[in-house]
């Protein structure tokens, strides 16, 4: 790893609009090209990668915007995504593979499938998820970078 | 094997990503659920799906398939196309169903447990 001391831990901000399919990923693909370059290891970014995607489609799929902000320091990626939008009811409901809110157009896409939630639990060390209905969600997740296989 | 073998031995097209026909296939994954493609397909894998929107091309970049195989005949959205070219992701066609292109990737030595 290139990484040093003084450079981190470092933050970066990128916006998410809901509702446009076109650029879905591209968020992710950004996080995944800047944890590359900052050469950390491939199972942390793969992890990374997983988690991230499922949440920039959660707001893209649910939400009219959010904001996921990247926290990357020596020992562990951090992200947190706030959203405007419809919220989640039950947030232990949506938790439970398999449970989607989804209308016809998202499931076409081969989204809502009530994976998302849980994907990011298997392959994050810490998730945290709160939620105020007809307003948005709190998403936020964390991986270990020195306990870099799948937990 | 490469996916230019795969290529030459299904007489798949090559729609999009041919300057990229030299990765090496590691194994293959059959799925139109994007979640479960993200959660359980590997790098290297060669991805069969129906599903010819964008985000196919994000998915299979993520997690650095070596190819995406659409089956049934189905035809990528433009976009689609756009962005498999940007990302470097061969996209590859058949008129095939799934089950019978699985079944002769198998035959070619593709596995689906790695």
């Amino acid at each position: 790893m290139n990484q040093t001391e003084e450079r981190y831990p470092f933050y970066r901000t990128f916006q998410i609009e809901g509702g446009n399919f076109t650029n879905a990923g591209s968020i992710s693909s950004q996080v995944k090209r800047i944890l590359k370059e900052e050469g950390f290891p491939g199972q942390v970014i793969r992890r990374m990668a997983i988690a991230t995607f499922e949440a920039e489609m959660n707001v893209i799929c649910y939400a009219r915007w959010g904001i996921l902000n990247l926290l990357v320091s020596n020992d562990f990626l951090k992200v947190v995504v706030d959203d405007e939008g419809v919220g989640i009811q039950d947030v232990n409901l949506a938790m439970k593979e398999g449970f989607s809110t989804a209308d016809e157009r998202i499931r076409e896409l081969g989204f809502g499938a009530g994976m998302g939630l849980s994907n990011i639990k298997k392959v994050t060390d810490e998730m945290v998820l709160t939620s105020v209905v007809n307003q948005g969600t709190h998403l936020e997740f964390t991986i270990n970078v020195k306990n870099g296989d799948f937990s | 094997m490469k996916v230019e073998w795969l290529v030459k031995s299904l007489g798949l097209e090559v729609k999009a990503g041919g300057n990229q026909l030299h990765q090496e296939v590691t194994g293959g994954y059959v799925g139109d659920l994007l979640s479960d493609v993200m959660a359980h397909s590997t790098s290297g894998n060669v991805w069969v799906t129906i599903q010819t929107h964008p985000n196919i091309i994000a998915v299979a970049s993520l997690k650095e398939m070596a190819a995406i195989l659409l089956a049934g005949g189905r035809e990528p959205d433009p976009e689609t196309l756009k962005k498999a070219e940007e990302e470097g992701i061969p996209l590859l066609t058949s008129p095939l169903p799934a089950f019978e292109l699985v079944r002769r990737l198998c035959q070619e030595g593709i596995s689906g447990i790695w």
